[in-house]
């Protein structure tokens, strides 16, 4: 592909960094990066994607903006409350850089319908709020062989990994179990900084970035730990479980499960 | 033998608000016990009733899981690290 004058201009900072160069640019503008959720993760992720000028932009997401998320869901807005969060992202990104192509999937994502949504695209940026679709995600990414980049917060710390297939562990060999339900709080029961958010939302985008260039060293086999009360990020060592279910030689869950039964969760 | 242990958000309410105490041992095991007697009730939300972590939190001596080096008989050594990592979940809402 060739540059316009404008695009030129639009990503000259990109342009002239040697790690990105116009072939660097160009790889952003023909990637393929898959957001589940445009909330407190996706918000910031989605907006900086989107300036760095990621041609290619699914959104996965089922819920309509709340007056409680502009607290830190920053791609949504006031008069917006109401409207599909994918809609209003989608505004959002176009009003931005004309350059992205916005696919939004107004749906739940579940079993039966995460293979078609995945299809199509390379990368897939989990800023979900529960457990049982951040299974889901793991299980899925593993069989169709696709990074997912990985990002949570409660109150006031984070974590952020990059989940590559083969390469490095899984959610699963991480933990092989999620916690019973109740027992650990989500954001809403418990409370989150909105800025962390985009805090640990925006290094999920550096490490989207940085696959996507072949740039540097990313979080694959690294969990980032922050701690925004303290100021502090620590890199604590992940690796692959030889047992993992899902990602091992021989493994033993080879087709999607009931992730809500999983998860014990009443249906 | 003196260790640092960072405690995570969801178990602060029972360190008092303290994101980071000091514990006694030579072992994993032994720091839990020193963590259950200095803030009751800790060691069951760690720890399955035989006594290993539970399989969504994971400890770490300084950079590295337990799970690939002794399990809770790693030993520790004065000024080791000990860091207790739970799933969190959190994102959207």
């Amino acid at each position: 592909m060739d540059f316009t004058d404008e695009q030129i201009e639009r990503y000259s900072r990109h342009i002239m960094l040697p790690e990105v160069g116009g072939v660097g640019q160009i790889k952003m503008l023909e990637a393929k990066v898959l957001l589940i959720g445009a909330g407190g993760l996706g918000s910031p992720a989605a907006y900086y994607l989107a300036a760095a000028g990621i041609g290619n932009l699914g959104i996965v997401d089922f819920d309509v903006v709340d007056l409680s998320n502009l607290q830190r869901q920053i791609i949504h807005s006031t008069e917006r409350i109401g409207m599909l969060k994918t809609e209003s992202a989608k505004k959002t990104i176009e009003a931005l850089n004309p350059d992205v192509k916005v696919t939004l999937f107004n749906e739940k994502l579940t079993a039966d319908n995460i293979l078609r949504i995945f299809e199509g695209y390379d990368y897939i940026l989990d800023g979900t709020d529960n457990f049982a679709t951040r299974y889901l995600i793991n299980d899925a990414c593993v069989m169709t062989g696709k990074t997912n980049i990985h990002g949570s917060i409660f109150r006031f710390e984070g974590q952020a990994t990059v989940f590559q297939p083969k390469v490095g562990p899984c959610y699963r060999c991480l933990y092989p179990e999620p916690p019973p339900p109740g027992l650990v709080p989500n954001c809403q029961e418990g409370g989150v900084l909105g800025v962390l958010a985009g805090v640990i939302g925006n290094l999920q985008v550096v490490e989207t970035l940085k696959l996507i260039l072949g740039q540097g060293n990313t979080l694959v086999g690294s969990l980032l730990i922050y701690d925004a009360l303290n100021t502090e990020f620590r890199k604590l060592k992940l690796k692959r479980d030889s047992n993992c279910p899902v990602c091992s030689d021989n493994p033993t869950i080879t087709e999607l499960i009931d992730y809500e039964e999983f998860c014990g969760l009443s249906r | 033998m003196a260790v640092k242990v960072r405690i995570p958000t969801p178990l602060m309410k029972l360190t008092d608000n303290k994101s980071e105490v000091s514990a006694e041992g030579s072992t994993i095991s032994d720091i839990f016990n020193d963590l259950e007697a200095q803030f009751s009730g800790i060691k069951d939300r760690i720890c399955e009733e035989n006594g290993s972590p539970r399989r969504f939190i994971n400890i770490y001596v300084n950079e590295e899981d337990i799970r690939f080096l002794d399990g809770e008989k790693t030993a520790v050594k004065e000024g080791d690290e000990i860091s207790i990592i739970p799933a969190i979940a959190g994102g959207t809402r």
